[in-house]
């Protein structure tokens, strides 16, 4: 605690926490600093699906290695974080649908990859008896499931605190510099000089890349929720649909969780994102065309949450290529929920270590930037 | 189904009705939402049937007085459409909203949000069991269908509300246990010092609290001053409440019914939801929407009048209702602006008459320390049902504000939208943090603002997506 930081983590969501705890319990003297507070952003709007199932092939290794910590994630960060592991499906509700699952399961099978199943009607309506029976056939990951992401949070701040990390909320990064072997980062409270820098910056992060000379061009997403109130048990996997926006859960406080990726709008600049109710109703109805019994369930709230998105959608995840003991850990466009605990070691792996054995050669940075600039 | 009107005003209180008088008086084409079966808003509900009753001439002159106003209202062109949920407003103007299962979108040049007021909450232990209400939701009984507490009831708060409904209740033929006045001594004293002002510039406001207090002394009504520290104690409901008296002796009494009131405050959900900048009344010890003196908000085409605007009672409501109505005509090309200021000139003269009792009325009925920061162990969120202590607790990490200590605890995740714990929360914190409770903010506003279904949401959907 009273050693000088060697190392900067910037972005207090789950990515920014995960890579402070990792970093920390390697040996690492670890300031975390945060703009707002931890959670603010995408951790804390997010629907914490933990998903391993239709990932894109490039981040299949690394999801699985972190759908193995999900499951002790309680020893991992002495605290528990509302996981459970009762299944994903995409269901197919026509034959026409169907036919894409089976296309998907075989691409998975000639890839050796065993964690998808496709299930009948009956089967799936065995594990989801709530749903319409018009529903034809369903792609599952058994262990598949999904979190709470306010407790997982406050596990990852205890577990990272304990660790020895300092934590400074209310806290900006405005600038950084280069001054000898160290990186100088002005931020809106005190100048911190650091050797290593990580930057889980999420929906900002193309602009702290920016500081340090990295052009790696970001989109945005502005991914919109609906929770209703509280229910009596409806199901228990996580259910998305084949074409359609939708991604349907029951918390375990009993709410109705959906999502889906339908899109409200954000602005980077204040921070602040707004729903559209004509995008939204297109989840509801999807939501209500699958589970006829909740039309009368009232809504409690919706909102959208700021995240990055990439050109590819797959994270940036690697060391800077132009400016030295610069990580980068962002652009999950949309799912970066379930990778929390195997990119912290990751990146942990990539500063202590200057290498990793995860397979990441997908995510490096240099595939989205600026050619000249990478030269 | 998607609609466009000159003006669209959700609330058809004594502001809303008013406002639209005034703009149909100008030609503009006018909707008129609310929520309620009928028009007339709180002060004057269901005053269509009432009035004409026995039971509804006994609620008193100033309600009969709205019978005048709805038939005003009726009769001036603006279309109406009771029984209506606005669940969101956005800039554009444009409103969402449901009406006996259909749900639609309204497109509005204008916006006039005239919807009132709430009570205050009164968080104190106990204050889930059944049987504690509030005055305002007691009264809401009275009016629309007439229902008088087959039990004697207890009256705790401050400020007018529990007096008129004390002396409504007791016209009505209803039984008061006690009325438990928790008026803080030092607001009395403060308050006391306005008192002559207010007799000079509004002796009818006035005398109206005087008559109402004697009426209670005449039915001999037991009246305690200076409580506080009141709790409610039951099992499955209210069995008992304990109080403290001005010796700082507690006592305890059998009750079965306990109706609180400290006050109200604006209804800041609809602006809050368009991102209108607030400011903090410190008189009031509230939020209100940041106004110019035509009642815009921050937010061009976007107005309020009423007490929504400011607490300022029903005469003032209309008047400001007036003014906004002539500033929209203006502003869609109906007057000019000199011919709006002229015309505005009388309101704004009855305007001042009416607020001049405010700043005694303000200084007196405060809401006491308590109510904004209630003891540990009271639930401070009654829908997740988190505690004071609990709240406290989340201090420990940094300096939160409300909208962390939302996502940590889960208050103000219930149904009620932190409409009943959003002061609380922010009182907390800022006692706690030594802030003040503008500089923490309340909860940022998450949409819907009034409860939708699954199935009113997805019928938006146009997109025909057949299976
Ligand atoms: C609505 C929604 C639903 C989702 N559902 C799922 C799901 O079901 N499954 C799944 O796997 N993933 C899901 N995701 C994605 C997942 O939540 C995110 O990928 C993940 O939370 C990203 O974490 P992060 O730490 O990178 O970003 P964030 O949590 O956004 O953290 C970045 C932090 O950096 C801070 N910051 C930015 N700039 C600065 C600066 N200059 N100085 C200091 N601090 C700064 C920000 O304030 C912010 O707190 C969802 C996302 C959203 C929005």
């Amino acid at each position: 605690m009273n050693a000088p930081p060697d190392t900067l983590v910037i972005g207090g969501g789950l990515h920014g926490l995960s890579a402070a705890l990792n970093l920390a319990r390697a040996g690492r003297h670890v300031t975390l600093v945060e703009r707002s507070w931890l959670g603010r952003h995408a951790s804390g709007a997010t629907a914490a699906g933990v998903r391993t199932l239709n990932r894109d092939p490039a981040e299949i290794p690394i999801s699985l290695e972190s759908m193995e910590m999900w499951r002790r994630i309680e020893r991992i960060v002495g605290g528990d974080c509302g996981f459970h592991a009762d299944g994903q499906l995409n269901v197919a509700e026509r034959q026409g649908d169907v036919a894409k699952l089976e296309r998907r399961l075989a691409a998975m099978r000639r890839a050796g990859y065993t964690h998808e199943e496709l299930i009948g009607r009956d089967e799936l309506l065995r594990l989801v008896p709530a749903l319409s029976p018009h529903c034809a056939a369903a792609l599952v990951a058994r262990n598949d499931g999904a979190a709470d992401p306010h407790k997982t949070l406050t596990a990852f701040r205890r577990a990272a605190e304990a660790a020895g990390v300092a934590i400074l909320e209310g806290t900006s990064v405005r600038a950084v510099e280069r001054k000898g072997e160290n990186w100088v980062v002005r931020t809106s409270a005190r100048d911190i000089a650091v050797p290593v820098i990580v930057n889980a910056a999420g929906a900002w992060a193309g602009r702290v890349a920016a500081m340090v000379g990295d052009d790696i061009p970001l989109g945005v997403k502005a991914s919109m929720m609906i929770v209703t109130e509280r229910i009596a048990p409806l199901l228990k996997p996580v259910v998305s649909v084949v074409g359609r926006p939708l991604s349907f859960k029951q918390s375990g406080q009993g709410t109705l969780v959906i999502g889906g990726g339908l899109q409200g709008s954000a602005d980077i600049d204040t921070q602040r994102s707004t729903v559209n109710f004509r995008e939204l109703a297109k989840g509801a109805r999807a939501a209500h065309d699958l589970f006829p019994a909740i039309g009368p369930v009232r809504i409690v709230r919706t909102w959208a949450g700021i995240e990055a998105k990439t050109d590819d959608l797959l994270p940036v995840i690697g060391a800077s290529p132009n400016a030295p003991g610069v990580f980068h850990a962002f652009g999950y466009s949309g799912h970066g929920f379930q990778l929390v605990p195997v990119v912290g070691a990751i990146v942990a792996d990539l500063v202590v270590r200057g290498g990793t054995n995860r397979n990441i050669a997908g995510l490096a940075p240099e595939r989205l930037m600026n050619r000249q600039e990478a030269a | 189904m998607s609609r466009n009107v000159d003006l669209l005003i959700i609330g058809a209180g004594p502001a809303g009705m008013s406002a639209a008088v005034t703009a149909r008086r100008h030609g503009l084409d006018v909707l008129v939402v609310d929520e309620q079966p009928a028009p007339g808003g709180q002060i004057w509900r269901n005053v269509e049937t009432m009035a004409a009753t026995a039971r509804g001439r006994l609620l008193g002159a100033a309600y009969a007085e709205g019978a005048g106003a709805v038939t005003r209202f009726r009769a001036s062109g603006a279309a109406y459409e009771p029984g209506t949920q606005v669940w969101q407003v956005e800039p554009g103007p444009r409103a969402y909203m449901t009406r006996q299962g259909a749900t639609s979108l309204v497109e509005a040049r204008c916006l006039l949000l005239a919807t009132g007021a709430q009570e205050r909450p009164v968080p104190f232990e106990g204050w889930t069991l059944p049987g504690v209400l509030t005055v305002g939701a007691a009264q809401i009984l009275l009016k629309s269908s007439g229902q008088i507490p087959d039990v004697p009831v207890w009256i705790a708060g401050n400020g007018p509300l529990p007096l008129l409904y004390a002396t409504q209740l007791l016209k009505v033929g209803g039984r008061i246990a006690g009325f438990l006045d928790t008026t803080p001594p030092d607001r009395r004293r403060a308050a006391s010092r306005m008192f002559p002002g207010a007799v000079l510039g509004a002796p009818g406001d006035i005398a109206k609290g005087l008559v109402w207090m004697a009426t209670l002394r005449r039915a001999g009504v037991k009246i305690v001053r200076g409580v506080t520290d009141i709790e409610a104690i039951g099992g499955q409901a209210i069995e008992r409440i304990r109080y403290r008296i001005a010796s700082g002796d507690d006592v305890t009494v059998p009750a079965q019914t306990l109706l609180v009131h400290e006050g109200i405050v604006p209804t800041i959900h609809p602006t809050l939801a368009l991102g209108c900048a607030h400011r903090w009344d410190a008189a009031q010890i509230c939020f209100a929407p940041q106004l110019d003196e035509w009642g815009e908000t921050s937010q061009q085409d976007i107005f309020v009048a009423g007490d929504g605007a400011g607490i300022g009672g029903a005469t003032a409501a209309g008047l400001r209702g007036e003014i906004v109505a002539i500033r929209i005509a203006a502003r869609l090309g109906r007057l000019s602006e000199g011919q709006a200021a002229a015309s505005a000139r009388p309101a704004r003269g009855k305007l001042r008459r009416a607020l001049i009792s405010r700043p005694f009325l303000d200084a007196l009925c405060g809401p006491r320390h308590a109510v904004l920061v209630p003891n540990d162990r009271t639930l401070a969120c009654r829908c997740e049902e988190v505690t004071v202590s609990e709240i406290r607790a989340q201090v420990a990490y940094g300096r939160p504000g409300p909208n962390q200590v939302k996502a940590f605890t889960r208050a103000g995740m219930g149904p009620c939208q932190g409409r009943q714990c959003a002061y609380t929360v922010a009182s907390i914190l800022a006692e706690a943090e030594g802030r003040a409770v503008p500089d923490l903010g309340l909860y940022r506003a998450r949409p819907p603002f009034k409860p939708l279904t699954i199935g009113e949401l997805a019928a938006l959907d146009e997109t025909s997506e057949a299976a």
